[in-house]
């Protein structure tokens, strides 16, 4: 039954294939820094992953081979068909599903570890129990957490904050109970009750739901990356539990990468992760406050004017945003850049840092849509650019270009980092409508005299500059 | 192992980690979210672990969901960061894209 087997479970032999392991991840991240690299990262970590695989089934003793093979047969099916299948544009709740699984899994482990506990019949070693529980608590958090993130980025549930009645007491409460129960089976660390163990996950899936569900669309990012550090951290302490060197590391290294990102992206929203968590930013609509009740002045042009502006420009920005994944406008849009690059006007594109659905992600679909990564700017290298800049093309994205961020100390998004747009020559917005974004309030770029808006689906009105410019 | 050593490692672990993701540009931070989100998937171990010296049905139930759970993130986080990044560096030649890589 195990003819494979060679290593002694907690040896030196595994420990030091668990070592390679390791070893391989922090390679693979840390060629994930350029562009060409990346790819060739990815490998060596997913390299690193079959090593400590591989390690775990040489372990002596280890059986039930049949089983073995179907976790891995369901797992690898499921696992290749929907990265094939999926969409760059679904690529933040697939990243929420597949880190839900992950959680899912880190709490099944605790669960299963508790019951091998009890099973032995004798006390459970706290240095064990602690890291049991936490796994549990953070683990199904993760796992319910995730899954609501998917279901609304997927739109299946609405995307709009849901906020139940006294919802902060409810958690809090929650809270409160998962914390006293974790302490009644510290406590009883010689017979813990499995019962009560069972209500810890399920009262941590329910909290995981309801500190979800209140948080709207354009937080999601923040979100996920916060729920994959919690997935980092409960594998990092399931590897205490089972003292294993390969989950500490490989757990702690994703905990420190989705903090880190968490924190830039609430950076780059200049608001902090307690606000985002808690607050139910984008849920009040703020609109009425600062006066939308009254028409504002604008410009309005066609496809046409649009595409002689540009056509004409010196040189164009970009500024793509959410609004732009949503309508799946990236190739269109490329479509433009070279009809304008034929006709010698230099095109780039400026991104913000939380501009699409998660981090990084406009660069992924502009990447999809063959846009050479030189012409990616980051906020910081575009802005001084600006008054240079003929013409700033607006796609779908709001309240980072509102210059109210820098001008209004009173406005809710004062002191946020925006894309300077209105410092250009002329500004260009492709918008469906003079409706808020996220945050709920008049977007002044739209009323400034150098700018024109173009409503129409970012996708039509793209195809259509870039048919007009053909014409010229 | 001890768990003062298990500490050490792990704070160790967080300062690398702090280290290496500090100098990632933006513009990869999806694909980087999505290979840490692979990584995580490490738990699967676990399960193995679990199964592989169960000896009661609801533990073979359990662990094997927990294998199924974590094949998933651990196979489909590898491959469609690869997906991702082979954009990045797809320029030369247009087509022919090949996704042919174990991740478990």
């Amino acid at each position: 039954m195990s003819l494979l087997a060679v290593l002694e479970p907690g040896g030196d032999g595994a420990t030091a294939l668990y070592i390679v392991a390791f070893s391989l991840f922090i390679i693979g991240v840390r060629r994930g820094t350029h562009p060409t690299t990346a790819k060739q990262g990815n490998l060596i970590a997913a390299f690193g992953m079959a090593v400590a695989v591989l390690a775990t089934l040489l372990l002596d003793g280890i059986g039930n081979w049949g089983l073995i093979a179907l976790g891995l047969g369901i797992g690898t099916a499921v696992g290749v068909i929907a990265s094939i299948r999926v969409q760059m544009t679904e690529m933040p709740q697939m990243v929420a599903l597949y880190n839900g699984v992950g959680g899912g899994a880190v709490a099944l482990i605790a669960w299963s570890e508790i019951r091998h506990g009890i099973s032995l019949g004798h006390e459970i070693p706290l240095d064990e129990l602690i890291p049991v529980l936490f796994a549990a608590v953070v683990g199904s958090v993760s796992f319910w957490g995730s899954n609501i993130a998917f279901a609304k980025l997927q739109d299946l549930i609405p995307t709009r904050p849901l906020a139940v009645p006294g919802q902060q007491v409810i958690n809090a409460i929650l809270l409160i109970g998962i914390v006293a129960a974790c302490i009644n089976i510290a406590i009883n660390n010689d017979d813990p009750n499995q019962a009560i163990f069972i209500a810890i996950l399920i009262a941590a899936g329910l909290l995981g739901n309801l500190v979800v569900l209140p948080i709207g669309g354009a937080d999601m990012p923040v979100v996920i990356s916060l729920l994959n550090a919690f997935t980092g951290l409960s594998a990092a302490a399931a590897g205490f539990a089972l003292d294993n060197v390969a989950l500490i590391v490989a757990g702690t290294l994703v905990g420190s990468s989705g903090t880190i990102l968490t924190m830039e992206m609430a950076t780059a929203m200049n608001r902090s992760v307690g606000n985002i968590l808690f607050a139910g930013f984008g849920g009040t609509p703020a609109g009425g406050a600062s006066g939308g009740g009254e028409e504002r002045p604008h410009t309005s042009i066609g496809a046409q004017d649009a595409a002689i502006k540009l056509a004409y420009a010196d040189s164009v920005v970009v500024v793509p945003g959410y609004g732009l994944a949503v309508a799946q406008a990236q190739h269109a849009i490329k479509e433009v850049a070279d009809e304008l690059e034929k006709r010698g006007v230099p095109v780039s594109y400026a991104i913000h840092p939380v501009a699409g659905r998660m981090p990084g992600h406009m660069n992924v679909l502009l990447a999809e849509a063959d846009v050479p990564y030189e012409q990616l700017k980051e906020m910081e290298e575009i802005n001084p650019e600006m008054p240079r800049t003929g013409v700033a093309v607006v796609v779908g994205a709001n309240d980072v270009t509102n210059p109210a961020a820098k001008n209004d100390p009173d406005s809710p998004i004062a002191g946020m980092p925006i894309i300077e747009v209105s410092e250009a020559q002329q500004v260009i917005v492709i918008k469906r409508s003079l409706s808020p974004g996220f945050a709920g309030i008049d977007n002044d770029l739209f009323y400034e005299p150098n700018t024109s808006m173009l409503f129409a689906d970012a996708k039509q009105a793209a195809a259509d500059i870039a048919a007009e410019i053909q014409q010229l | 192992m001890d768990l003062m050593t298990e500490i050490t490692i792990f704070v160790l672990a967080a300062f690398v980690g702090f280290e290496v993701i500090s100098k990632v540009p933006t513009t990869l931070h999806t694909p980087l979210m999505s290979q840490t989100n692979a990584i995580h998937g490490i738990v699967m171990l676990g399960g193995l672990i679990v199964v592989g010296f169960a000896d009661d049905g609801l533990e073979y139930a359990i662990g094997t969901i927990a294998i199924a759970f974590g094949t998933i993130n651990i196979v489909g986080g590898f491959m469609v960061t690869d997906r991702m990044l082979g954009m990045f560096s797809k320029k030369p030649k247009p087509k022919a894209e090949s996704d042919g890589k174990g991740g478990a």
